[in-house]
């Protein structure tokens, strides 16, 4: 069991490494998410307002393109460097090599979402601070399904033509559910009046959410990966 | 210059031609007037509805089935010819 | 199940071509009226289609773990079936919906995951269509995660409260809405395991041919 988590901990390591020499990837992600959360105000301003509620919807659309974005990124800095095919041939289990790379996602994603919730928070007056630990149990939640799915799926992709699109092809009508359920969730929290035993329903959907897709994402690594 | 003035025409000319009808679309309503049933021909008629599904499904099926039939005589076909071409 | 392709799909087809009539016989619903009887049609497929979801999802698993090379073959008929049978769900419920709600399409559970689960099979599809060599495994993948809509799709409208009917509609129909509904049941269901196998054949034969020039092209 310590094996596994030991590999695990070296692929994050390793992961960091490379990206802290050259923060590549987590700059250029930042500055997407940044960008969507931009254009998606200034396509909802009307009259120098955003109308209300929106908060929520803007900042898991901003997380989910920046997301799929840096999942791509990571995969391709992989295979261009065709380290990919070395982390397959390693005498390692293959799940932990999925929670690896899913566990250096997770970080980076994390990083890009401490940057953006302040900032939907600023631009459209959401009460962050009002209810900290849920709103993080929320994006924690959240974040997890969907990088779970988004790392076996942009392993799977990297030797296939069309990557680029495909991943978001796919990926998305899978992790609907738990956008919808993150959405609501945080729309809950941000509300008038916010309803907190909604918030909780929807973090219980999301941990179930995950649970699933975990075990499925880590069964499957395995059979999907092999040639 | 002549294609510049030419389409200036075309343009003049449309705006001429519509504004009549444009301006002379009926007032909307001023206020709201409930009533107890909508009126015949306001109504959705149901049948369209009824027959635009039945017709979509017996169109998607048949076509389906025709996809299906046409690619197995098509492979059947390869597949005598070259079982036949082994021999 | 391949001798019976023919009996079947012959079945089928006549049943389809008198139900019609079948229906016509059915009395009208109270509230509803004329446009409650694309239920006849709507259920049917709403049912094979996620009956299809669960045979890809089964054969994908068959394929992936158990390495059975002829699963794929089934797991693509499925999906294709499961894309037919959806668009037909897709596209009877609206219509009905126009009609009985007066909207086309609201964004509720059964709806929205019903929805996720035709692009789940679209891309599918498009996976295997454009990914090039190998992306049959990594399709399978993807179906087994598109198996997990399936129980969901069903239980929420139970869960939620929906403009959609619940499930409890279905058993307790009188008998004359019943006859029908089981009737055109019956004929869709001949017709998805006909097509079904139909499908497969066909996948597995060019499965054949390609082997076949790769032997020709050895020699």
């Amino acid at each position: 069991m310590s094996e596994f988590f030991r590999v695990a901990w070296h692929i994050v390591r390793k992961d960091m490494t490379v990206e802290i020499r050259s923060r590549e990837i987590l700059f250029t992600t930042l500055l997407f998410a940044v960008s969507v959360v931009l254009v998606f105000s200034f396509a909802i301003v009307r009259e120098g307002r955003a109308p209300d509620d929106v908060a929520a919807g803007i900042l898991w659309v901003a997380i989910s393109f920046a997301g799929t974005l840096a999942m791509g990124r990571t995969f391709e800095r992989e295979r261009y460097n065709d380290t990919l095919r070395a982390l397959m041939l390693a005498p390692a289990d293959r799940p932990a090599v999925y929670t690896g790379k899913l566990l250096g996602l997770l970080l980076l994603l994390g990083l890009v979402e401490i940057v953006l919730v302040p900032l939907v928070g600023l631009l459209f007056s959401a009460p962050i601070f009002a209810y900290p630990i849920m709103l993080i149990t929320l994006l924690a939640t959240g974040t997890i399904g969907f990088a779970a799915v988004g790392t076996l799926f942009a392993a799977m992709l990297v030797r296939v033509r069309s990557r680029d699109t495909l991943l978001p092809v796919l990926l998305y009508p899978i992790t609907i559910p738990v956008m919808i359920a993150g959405v609501r969730g945080t729309a809950a929290l941000f509300q008038a009046t916010p309803d907190e035993p909604m918030a909780r329903f929807w973090i219980g959907l999301l941990i179930f959410w995950d649970a699933i897709f975990l075990t499925l994402a880590l069964w499957t690594f395995e059979p999907v990966m092999t040639e | 210059m002549m294609r510049f003035l030419r389409v200036c025409a075309l343009f003049v000319t449309l705006l001429g031609v519509t504004s009549p009808v444009l301006l002379a679309q009926p007032q909307p309503p001023k206020e709201f007037v409930p009533v107890d049933e909508v009126p015949p021909g306001e109504q959705i008629p149901a049948i369209n509805m009824v027959a635009a599904a039945y017709g979509f499904v017996w169109v998607a099926v048949l076509g389906y089935v025709w996809s299906i039939a046409s690619r197995l005589k098509q492979v059947e076909a390869e597949l005598t010819e070259l079982e036949s071409r082994k021999r | 199940m391949r001798k019976l392709t023919t009996p079947f799909i012959g079945l089928s087809a006549g049943m389809l071509l008198v139900a019609p009539w079948i229906i016509n016989a059915a009395p009208y619903e109270s509230t509803m009226g004329l446009v409650q009887k694309v239920f006849y049609f709507h259920f049917p497929s709403a049912i094979l289609f996620l009956v299809a979801s669960l045979i890809c999802g089964v054969h994908s698993f068959r394929f992936l773990f158990m390495k059975r090379q002829s699963a794929d073959a089934w797991a693509l008929s499925a999906a294709e079936l499961g894309l037919l049978f959806g668009a037909l769900t897709l596209v009877t419920g609206p219509l009905w919906a126009r009609k009985a709600w007066g909207v086309w399409w609201v964004w509720d559970p059964r709806l929205t995951s019903s929805l996720l689960l035709f692009l789940i099979f679209a891309s599918y599809l498009m996976l295997r269509k454009y990914g090039g060599p190998g992306s049959e495994r990594l399709a399978a993948g993807m179906a087994l995660f598109g198996m997990l809509n399936v129980p969901f799709i069903y239980v929420s409208v139970n869960v939620w409260r929906t403009l959609h009917p619940q499930t409890s509609v279905v058993p307790t129909l009188p008998t004359d809405m019943g006859i029908p509904l089981w009737f055109c049941f019956a004929a869709f269901t001949m017709l998805f395991l006909a097509l079904l196998t139909l499908r497969a054949t066909l996948e597995l034969q060019r499965a054949r041919v390609e082997a076949l020039y790769l032997a020709e092209d050895e020699a």
